[in-house]
């Protein structure tokens, strides 16, 4: 506090004036630059959604090809949704079980061995989790599949959907894999900060390791964790290239609720035709099924950091 | 609390089965973890050092060859790759630490530093494909730009900048104030203070967050993807239309048959930026590391 | 083996172009070195320049500009982004890229458009590179297949949806077909492929294939991937599939290819039975824009039907001075001899004579 008191003296100084002026700058650059994603995309896209001759929240039809739009966002945000919500039910447990063993049950230096290690997961890039799920974890997850669909293909998540690997379910689990780091890394930093005297009085009325951690751990870093599956969640409704590289797509009219259905997401949707973008009418119809995305991961976020705030105070 | 009393006898049976079926799906948790990353590095580094051990794949572009011909290398990609992450850390890390001074040093604890703090989060969690979309608005449908190689870079200034102005923030916040009214003190300007003696302390976790930036963006591929096309060439300069990278080579060529030669490239192409980025990722860490030492 | 036979033959290119030009040094930037009437007529101009489309030539255009760039030792860089002749067509008149692929020649509207980009000059579409569709399928214990036009319909219609349906075992007396389910897999982007596989089937089997020829796939069911090596491998790791894709990417794979029942039983897969088909098709467009048009509903004893031709569309002018003689020049090389004849190791035929003689006179007129 008593460096801004300080900072009104020195102004006077031609050098502190201009200094001041380009931090300044360049904190009006970061918010419009998020201002202007928002205003941009919305700009381009309403023309398009005003000729948009079918229902753009409900229709899964996607035709902007010739003569009339028709395109609706209802498959790939069934899509979008359900890849990005399974792969946050793998994730997260695993994520809360390697923060806990990292922070409760092993020496701090075997916990900051694992933790760099699952750190490196985080820094494989996207194209590289999308090659591996493509022709490795695909195949060999393939009789597993197959397995799961004979045994439980009356239920309609586990029904009839494509016929290869490249379907939701091989999506989830990439996609869980890689927001996993994220979520570990920031469950293991509030586990890390539990107080030190709630977890010795818990131990010290006999609780075995888990009930301390059930009654001084959890507790403390539930809503930390919260957060941090919303950061995760919000990494997995935005992720691109792994998904696009690995689901197969599909001619089937509606929504196919199964596990093993193709589809596409929002992004992976915009990034397969990126190369179509050639009237601005169509280019509005992706350019609208971004800002979609773009207002989903917004929510998620600052969902994610009012929990965060919440927390602290 | 209440759960925990009575419990000062030794855990029964119960509890103690319990405890170790927690124990056990932790230590499962840890293992399942990790290994996606032991197969992913291990099937890379399998499928890839055969390409990458030959001295073209450093030398040369993919020019002269085919995906049904040996040879060749991936050059044009690394230094596109590299090329393309240089022009972006040239314009984001300029604002990213003109913008963290300003959260730190001009306004903190004020409602702007609080917008702006939001404003950062916020442009962390944009997608991707979402920035290089608002590029391609930007640059092509609104200016008429081609697709260019600077244009990939101004979507990935928007995913570098939070990145770098997030890990600046907070190394600024770790040099004391004492350092600073001492500067004060010896009548040193305020932006002379800033420069002169905040940054400093705070160098190597400020470069640490520039490297741990730079190995992002090194590692996406939807923004190439929409706003520069692949090359099997090499090109130098940033404005031209096409350039190769690692990503899109490998994008470029992940049907390609297992029969030809081809195919080698790809995990060769893997391999290279696998260990570009955990490159620079260990670097970072040893950096981080470095500046702790030095501080004691 | 080939690729040294290859080198040989353009290293002779180049040596006639250096015995060519050393006397007319300066006619290499006008281009005028180029008669038109030989191979090995090169210039080698530097420059680059960048084309964009069709995936189904992409391993016959990456072989060309491979062996041009030999025989001009690398002088030009030449780029080619195998994206769906969809994406060339509409980059090329957006002026993004200098020379669009497109396994269609352009349509009428297209060709305005065209004009737009060339400064007012037509945009022309050239025949380079003949490839036929092969339909592969994977089918444990099935070597041999037969197929014809109508039975390929209703499986892409999704009215067969067993491989031991009557309507193949007829085309298949002596083979044991297993009730495998047929997996469809098709291309999920724009597609030249997709569009004359659509206009063979509409051409062929009218009352079973009803959608009208198309870029985007219009059949039913089935399963989409990116590009012709995305479904080659779908098709590779899928027991009881079938797609459609060029018959370079099915042999790299190994893939079973499926022959085609024209009437006189099955006609196999080859350069030969190409050949027999092209002999049908005719030359159309006006002045130097040469159209390809298809007789896929030939009866021809021996011709496969299923073929597809790729074109290189180009500004008749109005492009670059320094772009126009890159392009020239290679495309030159495209036409010739050594070229058209390097293709083969790659899946293509040939393009016949008399239509090799056209298009080179048409590269050489432009502008």
């Amino acid at each position: 506090m008593s460096t801004s008191n300080l900072h009104f003296a020195t102004i006077k100084h031609g050098g502190d004036r201009s200094f001041r002026a380009g931090a300044i700058a360049a904190a009006v650059v970061v918010v419009l630059l998020v201002l202007f994603v928002g205003v941009f995309l919305a700009v381009l896209a309403i023309p398009s959604l005003r000729r948009d001759t079918v229902s753009f929240l409900t229709s899964t039809q996607w035709n902007v090809g010739t003569g009339t739009l028709q395109f609706g966002i209802a498959g790939l945000l069934w899509t979008t949704a359900i890849t990005s919500v399974v792969a946050m039910i793998l994730a997260v447990p695993v994520a809360v079980g390697t923060a806990l063993l990292v922070t409760q049950y092993v020496p701090p230096r075997v916990g900051s061995t694992i933790g760099f290690l699952i750190d490196l997961l985080a820094a494989v890039p996207s194209i590289i989790f999308g090659l591996w799920g493509l022709k490795l974890l695909g195949p060999f997850l393939g009789p597993f599949y197959d397995w799961l669909q004979r045994v439980l293909g009356w239920i309609p998540l586990f029904g009839k959907g494509v016929e290869s690997t490249g379907n939701v379910l091989t999506a989830s689990i990439v996609l869980a894999i890689m927001v996993l780091p994220i979520v570990s890394a920031m469950s293991r930093n509030v586990f890390a900060h539990t107080p030190r005297d709630h977890i010795e009085a818990a131990l010290a009325l006999g609780a075995t390791r888990w009930e301390m951690i059930r009654t001084a751990v959890i507790p403390y870093g539930r809503s930390g964790v919260i957060a941090a599956s919303m950061l995760g969640l919000g990494r997995a409704l935005g992720e691109t290239i792994a998904v696009m590289i690995i689901l197969s797509q599909t001619t089937t009219e509606g929504i196919n609720v199964s596990l093993f259905a193709g589809g596409e997401t929002f992004a992976s949707k915009i990034a397969n035709n990126a190369q179509e973008f050639d009237s601005p009418a169509k280019t509005g119809a992706y350019i609208a099924a971004g800002l979609v995305l773009f207002v989903v991961t917004f929510a998620v976020n600052a969902v994610a950091r009012v929990v965060a705030e919440r927390r602290v105070s | 609390m209440s759960t925990t009393t009575g419990t000062l006898t030794s855990p029964r049976g119960g509890r103690r089965a319990v405890d170790l079926v927690v124990r056990v799906l932790v230590y499962v948790s840890a293992l399942i973890a990790i290994a996606p990353l032991v197969w992913i590095l291990v099937s890379i580094v399998a499928e890839g050092l055969p390409a990458i051990l030959s001295a073209s794949w450093w030398t040369q572009d993919l020019a002269g060859t085919t995906d049904r011909r040996a040879g060749g290398g991936a050059l044009h990609a690394i230094i596109g790759t590299l090329e393309i992450g240089l022009v972006t850390a040239v314009v984001a890390v300029p604002v990213a630490v003109m913008g963290a001074i300003f959260l730190i040093e001009y306004a903190r604890g004020t409602r702007w530093a609080r917008l702006v703090s939001f404003t950062v989060d916020i442009l962390s969690g944009i997608p991707s494909i979402v920035a290089a979309l608002f590029v391609y608005t930007l640059l092509i449908t609104l200016l008429g730009l081609g697709r260019s190689a600077v244009a990939a870079s101004l979507a990935l200034v928007l995913l570098m900048l939070p990145t770098v102005l997030r890990s600046t923030e907070e190394m600024l916040k770790l040099v004391p104030d004492s350092l600073r009214e001492a500067a004060y003190a010896l009548g040193l300007p305020k932006w002379k203070t800033v420069v002169q003696v905040v940054i400093p302390t705070a160098f190597s976790g400020i470069a640490t967050g520039v490297i741990l930036g730079l190995a992002r963006v090194m590692g996406e591929t939807a923004p190439l993807l929409i706003l520069v096309a692949y090359a099997r060439n090499l090109y130098l300069s940033p404005t031209t239309s096409n350039m190769g990278t690692l990503p899109t080579m490998i994008n470029s060529g992940r049907n390609v048959a297992e029969t030809l030669p081809g195919y080698s490239r790809v995990w060769g192409a893997a391999l290279t930026l696998i260990l570009l980025v955990m490159g620079l990722n260990l670097l970072a860490r040893g950096v981080a590391r470095a500046g702790r030492l030095k501080d004691r | 083996m080939r690729v040294t036979r290859m080198t040989k033959l353009a290293a002779l290119a180049a040596l006639s172009t250096i015995a060519l030009t050393a006397c007319t040094n300066s006619a290499a930037s006008t281009g005028g070195s180029s008669t038109g009437t030989s191979a090995g007529s090169l210039a080698c101009p530097s420059g680059s320049i960048t084309g964009e489309g069709s995936t189904a030539q992409t391993n016959a255009i990456q072989q060309i500009i491979a062996a041009y760039n030999d025989a001009c030792k690398n002088a030009a860089k030449i780029e080619y982004n195998p994206t769906g002749s969809g994406a060339g067509v509409k980059n090329f008149n957006a002026g993004l890229v200098d020379f669009g692929g497109s396994d269609s020649a352009l349509s009428a509207d297209e060709h305005t458009a065209a004009a737009a980009r060339c400064k007012n000059s037509e945009a022309w579409d050239l025949p380079l590179v003949v490839g036929p569709v092969a339909f592969s399928y994977n089918l444990k214990g099935v070597s041999k297949l037969v197929l014809n036009a109508d039975v390929l319909a209703k499986i892409f219609m999704g009215q067969i949806t067993s491989w031991n349906d009557p309507a193949i075992a007829a085309l298949n007396s002596g083979v044991t077909l297993p009730n495998t389910p047929v997996k469809v897999f098709y291309r999920s982007d724009d597609s030249g492929t997709t569009d004359n596989v659509s206009k063979y089937l509409k051409a062929t089997a009218p009352s079973v294939w009803t959608p009208e020829h198309s870029k985007t796939w219009k059949g039913k069911g089935g399963e989409g991937k990116n590009g012709s090596s995305g479904v080659a491998q779908a098709v590779k790791a899928t027991d009881g599939a079938i797609g459609y894709l060029e018959w370079s990417f099915a042999t790299d794979n190994k893939l079973g290819i499926a022959q085609l029942n024209t009437g006189n039983g099955g006609v196999e897969l080859n350069a030969d039975s190409v050949g027999k088909a092209l002999e049908a098709a005719k030359i159309t467009g006006t002045g130097n824009d040469l159209t390809l048009q298809l007789d896929y509903a030939t009866k021809a004893a021996g011709a496969y039907p299923a073929v597809l031709v790729t074109y290189e569309i180009v500004c008749s002018g109005g492009l670059d001075s320094a772009k126009t003689a890159v392009v020239k020049d290679f495309l030159t090389y495209f036409a010739s001899d050594a070229g058209q004849k390097s293709l083969s190791d790659v899946g293509s035929a040939p393009l016949p004579a008399s239509l090799r003689a056209k298009v080179n006179t048409a590269i050489q007129a432009i502008k």
